[in-house]
């Protein structure tokens, strides 16, 4: 059975590498998420940290983050119930699991149906992504922590991590 | 009808949104009031107090409201995600305590997170009227 789902992940895996090569470059096409915006999204869940793009998080992440507003990662981050609801909406309909986007399925894909990550740093398709990444590397000053993906991905609260965007400041 | 229906509706857009400090203040002296009737006026000098002196919180860390705002409020300050907070005080930064929506989601968070409660109208009043004796 493990060796049979080993399989299924190689064979995907060689061929999105070719439908990549297909495509011809790294970034064109379907690869940047698309540019959502909700004006109270941006501006309520920006003033602590970077915006983080909806595309980032299945849909059952977002309900189960924005339900627990008053404990958010040992901070009280609670809204009036008419902006929670509407920021809440607006998550869920551009998830990870609603988009019709290549990086938005595999970061998707790579969470287990059992588990509801709140933290998109603990996904396997970020730490596969950032394994050559040291753990010192992302404690710099400039960094912080492997939370701030714009001190090295400088569109990431467009939704683009292309590669040729990133840059890991000193 | 229509003229006066104009009126407060102009009156409550200038609450709503920029109004000085000093208005501000006008309705936390009001609570105060109600909420303590030996209430004798704000001072600047308690609200330094209140916003340096540490306590320890119940996860064990020392923390105030100096801890992201740093010590000078004239300066930027960082939050626990590395990320930049504009000064406090109004000689700096003009915008702050002139929308009373934002001020008040902000001491409503900020003192649960801090003293694990939530603020008197004394103390906001004490800490408004220390940010607005910074020169
Ligand atoms: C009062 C401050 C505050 C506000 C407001 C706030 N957050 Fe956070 N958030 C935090 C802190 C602190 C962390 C943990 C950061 C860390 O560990 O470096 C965090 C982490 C996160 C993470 C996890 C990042 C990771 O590590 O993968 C997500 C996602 C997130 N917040 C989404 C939101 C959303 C959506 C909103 C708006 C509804 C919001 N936040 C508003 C303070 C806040
Ligand atoms: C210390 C800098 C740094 C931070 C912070 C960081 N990343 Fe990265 N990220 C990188 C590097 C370097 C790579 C390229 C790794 C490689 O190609 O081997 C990368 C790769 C990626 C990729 C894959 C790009 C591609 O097309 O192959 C994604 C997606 C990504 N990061 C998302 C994020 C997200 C989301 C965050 C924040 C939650 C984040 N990163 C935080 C440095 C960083
Ligand atoms: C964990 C970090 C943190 C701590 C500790 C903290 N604050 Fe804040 N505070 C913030 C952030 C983030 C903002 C919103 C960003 C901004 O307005 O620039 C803010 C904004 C405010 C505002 C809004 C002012 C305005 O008009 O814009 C007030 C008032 C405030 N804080 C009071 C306090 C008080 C009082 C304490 C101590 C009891 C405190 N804060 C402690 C992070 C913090």
């Amino acid at each position: 059975m493990k060796k049979w789902m080993q399989l299924l992940l190689l064979l995907t895996s060689v061929s999105s590498t070719s439908a990549l090569l297909a495509s011809g470059g790294m970034e064109e096409g379907g690869r940047s998420m698309p540019v959502e915006s909700n004006a109270k999204w941006a501006a309520e869940c920006s003033s602590c940290h970077m915006l983080y793009h909806p595309g980032l998080l299945p849909e059952r992440s977002w309900h189960k983050m924005m339900s627990g507003l008053d404990k958010h990662f040992g901070e009280n981050a609670s809204l009036d119930a008419t902006t929670q609801k509407e920021i809440t909406a607006f998550l869920a309909l551009n998830s990870a699991d609603k988009q019709d986007n290549r990086r938005a399925k595999r970061i998707n894909q790579s969470i287990p149906a059992n588990s509801t990550p709140l933290r998109i740093t603990e996904t396997r398709y970020f730490t596969s992504k950032h394994d050559e990444v040291s753990a010192n590397t992302f404690k710099r000053k400039s960094i912080g922590s492997a939370s701030n993906c714009v001190a090295c991905h400088k569109n990431a609260e467009k939704g683009d991590f292309s590669e040729s965007q990133i840059k890991i400041p000193r | 009808m229509r003229k006066t229906i104009l009126l407060i509706g102009l009156l409550l857009s200038f609450n709503t949104f920029a109004a000085p400090p000093q208005e501000l203040l006008k309705q936390y002296e009001v609570q105060a009031k109600q909420e303590h009737s030996a209430f004798t006026g704000f001072s600047a000098e308690k609200g330094a107090t209140f916003f340096k002196t540490e306590r320890v919180h119940s996860d064990g860390k020392n923390v105030s409201c100096a801890t992201c705002h740093t010590a000078d409020p004239r300066n930027q300050g960082k939050t626990r995600a590395n990320k930049v907070i504009e000064p406090m005080a109004p000689i700096v930064n003009p915008k702050r305590f002139t929308d009373a929506a934002k001020v008040e989601k902000w001491f409503g968070r900020n003192c649960k997170d801090v003293l694990e409660r939530a603020c008197t109208a004394q103390e906001k009043g004490d800490y408004i009227s220390y940010m607005l004796s910074i020169k």
